[in-house]
């Protein structure tokens, strides 16, 4: 297992240095920049502008440098917040972001698996079911509208929980997070629940289950103790990169409840063209999914012994 | 071998249980509760006034000179003061300066500084700050957004294009308390775009000293009612009365918090929440029923904004085509848009200028006094006439940028066109960033946009159709229209400048080279334990100007 | 060894199997309806329907006048609109799921039981992918290759195949280890053969589980992209954009949030139905324990 995490290590340069130029020219391709807006800025202001941050230099320039810095580990200053560094920016948000995804992630685990785990044992009852039917719920269900209606209910109708995650003075404490955690929580919860589920029928018949009930094992020891193991191999595929979005945000469920995260920056960043911002996010969401899926390819092994080998 | 890793599973279960309740209980980030007030929802005690505000998105600098959105405005006007202010109705009021002169010819001014105005860590602040700042907003290296400010100065337009330094501005400090500008032209907006938060002074030790970090709590010197104490970037930021302020006797607020609201639906929610003493603005969708619900705590005003349909002049259909942009433009049933599809108390435009703007009589259409029977009328005998009818209908695509409002309106326009004339309407929604793009590039027909006025004064409104102006986004060009504007760019007589500008703008709209639709309003939500609001046309609230009166 | 014969008696008991599963059958009978009415209903319900009427904006459902599940924002009857937007919400939940199942279980598959060095190649491509930022992708592909509609299931699926892939190459590297692959490879039977034939029929569980997840996933991708004027354009709608909308009303208008929500619901509660149906239909283990071997 060193040698995988070393190897993967090594893997991971290449891999960041081919993300950061595919993002790189795929942004300046798209039209727009940084300075436009909906008040016009004179062509000799906008000019200086571009001249300050070097964007009037050629392609390629641009290309190096970012490199060139991004070696030393500076992701360069952001053109929508000019008092800011993107790494300021990431450095500000992730503790945020970090609490919340995270939060929501053990949440959608601990949930998640057991009900997932619960439905296949009593497949085609009710309670499969009913488990199954929420979990349509929480699919299809877009976070849009979810997010909304939570604060409806909780802030607004039952006034139980505050609206917004962080109040100046308190800051975010347990009672901000509950409404953002679980509109983050709720399709992964069903997510994972629903694979967790097929995945279980389908060892739940396979022939080493069936010697294990014909030793006599009881049920439950058969189903956790034997069955769970082999039928997670699919939710750690599923988990994987799912964290890595959870650990970054979301920016509806960021703009909804005033989240001062990082998920806004993906999409507000693209809306501005504020490319300096979207890279520091693209690498830092590149390292996380490399590093997740990393984690998930060392869970594959603790899985299924067999796979060691490979 | 089976009991081990029953009990590894134990061991594992309960570890995720303790994490996941270490996680719960390590609460809150980075916040000691000690060393910030306590927002109470309750009305009894309060130890010092606090006011909510929601402020839109987040701010992107609180360095005046970088500053370029209303947020980042809103946040300077409380932190900063420039030589004039507004009163609570938008009237012009001295601030740091307490008087000024100006030359006959309307090329200098002179303006005496008040004596006992401080920076919140109690220098003085001096003719000096403003030289440095004024210098600062036109250096090409600060970069500031509205550097283009500086070019009604001496040399202000060659230090922008870098073809002097900054310290041949047309600015000088007499003495420490004595500023003079010189001008290139008489304007007598001057005084309005005084109050600009790009005009603010900044204080050079610390921003010299901070550069970039200047806008950070602890190094932000300001000379404003307030001083910065807080910024939790996409949150909110927190400011704290400045007890050096020359007027801080009249302030009756101790610390005002600007929440980000960037989403108008979340931001109304949380005003209904109680989390907020009043909103940034108001979402449509939600108007009928705030209307129903929330009546008392509404606030409606027009403000100087025109929300208009460009039509490109350089291509077909519309080059040299009045009567079919004549046609279009009457077809629109302003009334109907304003009452139904936008429906906040917008006014329908039949001109270009927002009423309210200063010293100006906003001119309308020739056609503005006919029904609106009469008009479609009208509209069909000029449709026809340039050539169209049902046989041949004109194709007309509409681009708009993502939002629900712009979306609601296309859908109304197209429809209204279709029933009076016919029109075939394409709509096309693109990106904010390629919609501009393709503006610039004069790849529209019809576009959506809308022109805000950044100082009470006609002149910003006129130069929208200036041949030669950079932003003239219709591509208008009209020998007649430039010779009355820059007739009136150099009038210094009130009543004759303001004649010039009227009849330019009735001109313009003979040729109609834009379809105005309607003037904007500011929308707020404000509780009613907060007093001394004045609706006003710029849209503006000073902190200072408000208190806070729970009973 | 020909292959035919044993294919075609497998899909056969696949399918009367599926017709055994009243739930699933009745799930698909729902889902034809469904798709007869957003394929004919725009023709039925009166054209003037889709104009602007301005005396019904933003009205309940009623039955007196004419709107019988009411308007929206600007006074357009919602049935049409949703019958309207659910041609396109359709079209895009199984097309661009269709793309990503196709690309996805074929990537992965391939990735997973070749492992080694092709294995880490393709699985550091998809790392890039994953973090590659997809709204500009999506611009850059309407500003140069204009708006087609097309274009919106290339690009969602193009971005959805992801996850699958990864969950595929994760089971494909497990099953290459079972026995009867192993089996196989000695008797000498080629990669494509042992994937086609052993590693395919036994991902269908998890393949066809993840494809209902993927379903919402891309509907509600299609509005955000439409959202942001990416997608489709006025007066086109579709179920995920109208929910959206919806959702701006919620207080104001439910309705407008209400019934595409519910159809939208119910189209994916079949889907799932219909999927679980051919998941037991399509399962190998039944297929060896029924024929008894």
């Amino acid at each position: 297992m060193p040698g995988l995490i070393f190897k993967r290590f090594l893997s991971a340069i290449p891999t960041l240095l081919v993300l950061v130029t595919a993002a790189f020219f795929l942004m300046r391709a798209v039209p727009g920049g940084p300075f436009a807006g909906e008040r016009n800025l004179p062509p000799q202001v906008e000019q200086n502008l571009l001249a300050a941050y070097h964007l009037d230099e050629s392609l390629g320039r641009q290309y190096l440098r970012y490199l060139v810095n991004l070696c030393k580990g500076d992701l360069g200053p952001s053109f929508q917040y000019p008092d800011y560094d993107v790494a300021e920016l990431i450095a500000a948000g992730l503790p945020y972001s970090l609490q919340l995804g995270g939060l929501a992630f053990l949440l959608a685990l601990a949930l998640g698996i057991p009900a997932g785990v619960v439905a296949a044992r009593r497949a085609n009852t009710w309670v499969d079911a009913s488990i199954m039917g929420v979990s349509l719920v929480g699919i299809s269900v877009p976070n849009f509208v979810v997010a909304p209606l939570l604060v409806l209910v909780f802030a607004i109708y039952l006034d139980w929980l505050p609206a917004m995650a962080v109040e100046a003075g308190s800051g975010m404490g347990l009672r901000n997070m509950v409404l953002p955690v679980i509109a983050l929580a709720l399709p992964q919860i069903a997510y994972i629940a629903r694979i967790t589920r097929s995945s279980m029928l389908e060892v739940l018949s396979a022939g080493f289950i069936t010697m294990a009930r014909a030793r006599g094992l009881s049920s439950r020891r058969v189903l956790w103790g034997h069955a769970l193991r082999p039928a997670l191999l699919p939710v750690v595929s599923y988990v994987g990169p799912a964290a890595a979005a959870l650990l970054t945000g979301s920016v509806v469920v960021e703009t909804i409840f005033g989240i001062p995260g990082i998920g806004r920056y993906f999409v507000q960043g693209a809306v501005n063209r504020d490319y300096t911002l979207v890279m520091g996010v693209v690498v830092f969401y590149g390292v996380l999914v490399i590093a997740f899926n990393l984690v998930v390819d060392i869970g594959y092994r603790l899985i299924d012994p067999r796979l060691r080998r490979a | 071998m089976e009991s081990m890793t029953q009990q590894l599973k134990r061991h594992a279960l309960l570890a995720v249980i303790l994490a996941f309740g270490g996680l719960l209980l390590w609460r809150g980030v980075g916040h000691d509760a000690s060393d910030s007030p306590v927002v109470s929802h309750d009305a009894e005690v309060l130890a010092e006034a606090v006011l909510r505000r929601g402020n839109g998105p987040e701010p992107e600098s609180l360095n005046p000179q970088s500053s370029r959105t209303d947020p980042a405005f809103n946040l300077a006007r409380d932190l900063f003061e420039g030589l004039l202010t507004h009163a609570p109705n938008g009237d012009l009021e001295p601030a740091v300066a307490t008087s000024w002169d100006i030359s006959d010819d309307g090329l200098v001014y002179t303006f005496h500084l008040r004596p006992e105005a401080r920076w919140s860590n109690g220098d003085p602040v001096s003719a000096g700050d403003f030289v440095f700042s004024f210098r600062r907003l036109a250096d090409p290296a600060t970069p500031a957004f509205y550097a283009q400010n500086m070019t009604l100065l001496r040399n202000g337009a060659e230090i922008v294009a870098g073809e002097m330094t900054p310290d041949a501005l047309g600015v000088e400090a007499l003495d420490p308390a004595t500023l003079r500008l010189y001008l290139v032209r008489p304007a007598p907006y001057l005084l309005d775009l005084l109050t600009h938060p790009s005009m603010y002074p900044v204080h050079e030790a610390s921003l010299l000293a901070h550069d970039k970090d200047y806008g950070r709590p602890g190094n932000l010197v300001s000379n404003g009612a307030f001083v910065l104490d807080e910024w939790v970037v996409g949150a909110y930021i927190g400011a704290r009365r400045n007890t050096h302020y020359w007027n801080n006797q009249a302030n009756r607020i101790d610390r005002v918090i600007f929440y980000n609201t960037a989403d108008d639906g979340a931001e109304l929610k949380r005003y209904r929440a109680g989390e907020l003493d009043f909103t940034y603005t108001i979402p449509l969708q939600q108007f009928r029923w705030i209307k129903e619900n929330l009546a008392a705590e509404l606030r409606i005003h027009p403000y100087l904004t025109t929300y208009y349909y460009g039509l490109n002049l350089r291509k077909p259909p519309f080059r040299d085509d009045p009567q079919l942009r004549q046609a279009l433009a009457m077809a629109v049933d302003r009334e109907l848009l304003t009452e139904k599809i936008t429906g906040v108390g917008e006014v329908p435009a039949y001109g270009w200028v927002p009423p309210g703007t200063s010293n100006y009589t906003p001119q309308v259409v020739a056609w503005a006094g006919l029904d609106a029977q009469q008009r479609i009328l009208r509209a069909r005998e000029l449709y026809a006439s340039a050539g169209y009818g049902p046989d041949h209908p004109a194709e007309v695509e509409i681009r708009y940028n993502t939002a629900e409002t712009h979306q609601r309106i296309a859908v109304a326009i197209a429809s209204m066109w279709k029933e009076a004339l016919g029109v075939k309407t394409t709509l096309v929604n693109e990106e904010f960033q390629v919609l501009i793009q393709h503006i610039r590039q004069g790849e529209t027909q019809v576009f959506r946009s809308s022109w805000i006025g950044d100082y009470n004064d006609a002149f910003t409104f006129a130069q929208f159709f200036q041949s030669d102006f950079d932003l003239n986004l219709s591509g208008y060009s009209n020998p007649a229209y430039d010779s009355l504007l820059e007739q009136a760019g150099r009038e210094v007589d009130l009543q004759q400048r303001r004649a010039l500008l009227e009849q330019a703008e009735r001109l313009m709209l003979a040729d109609m080279p834009v379809i105005p639709l309607y003037f904007h309003v500011s929308r707020h939500l404000v509780k009613p334990w907060v007093k001394g609001w004045q609706d006003n046309i710029m849209n503006l609230q000073y902190s200072r100007h408000l208190s806070l009166q729970r009973d | 060894m020909s292959t035919t014969p044993v294919a075609v008696t497998h899909w056969r008991a696949a399918l009367a199997r599926l017709a055994e599963n009243r739930a699933a059958m009745a799930a698909a009978v729902v889902l034809v309806l469904v798709c007869l009415a957003v394929l004919v209903g725009p023709w039925l319900v009166s054209a003037t329907s889709q104009a602007v009427d301005w005396d019904q904006i933003s009205t309940p459902p009623s039955l007196h006048n004419g709107h019988l599940l009411g308007t929206d924002a600007n006074g357009r009857d919602l049935l049409a609109r949703m019958l309207m937007g659910g041609r396109i919400s359709l079209a895009v939940g199984l097309l661009a799921t269709l793309v990503s199942v196709l690309i996805g279980v074929i990537y992965g598959a391939t990735a997973g039981y070749l492992g080694g060095r092709v294995d880490q190649l393709m699985m550091r491509a998809v790392d890039v992918l994953y973090a590659l930022p997809f709204l500009f992708l999506v611009i850059l592909l309407t500003v140069y290759f204009g708006r087609h509609i097309m274009l919106i299931f290339l690009a969602i699926g193009a971005i959805n195949w992801l996850d699958m892939s990864r969950i595929v190459r994760g089971q494909a590297m497990s099953l290459k280890r079972q026995e009867f692959v192993l089996a196989a490879q000695a008797t000498g039977v080629s990669s494509a053969g042992i994937l086609l034939r052993h590693i395919l029929p036994n991902l269908t569980g998890i393949v066809v589980v993840y494809a209902t997840l993927t379903v919402p996933q891309v509907i509600l991708a299609e509005s955000f992209l439409s959202f942001l004027g990416l997608g489709v354009q006025e007066p086109l709608t579709s179920w995920g954009s109208l929910i959206s909308e919806g959702a701006r009303e919620m207080e104001n208008a439910p309705w407008m949030l209400v019934y595409p929500g519910l159809v939208l619901g119910l189209t994916l509660l079949c889907l799932n139905f219909l999927g679980d149906g051919l998941r037991d239909a399509l399962d190998p283990m039944r297929d060896d324990r029924r024929d008894g071997t």
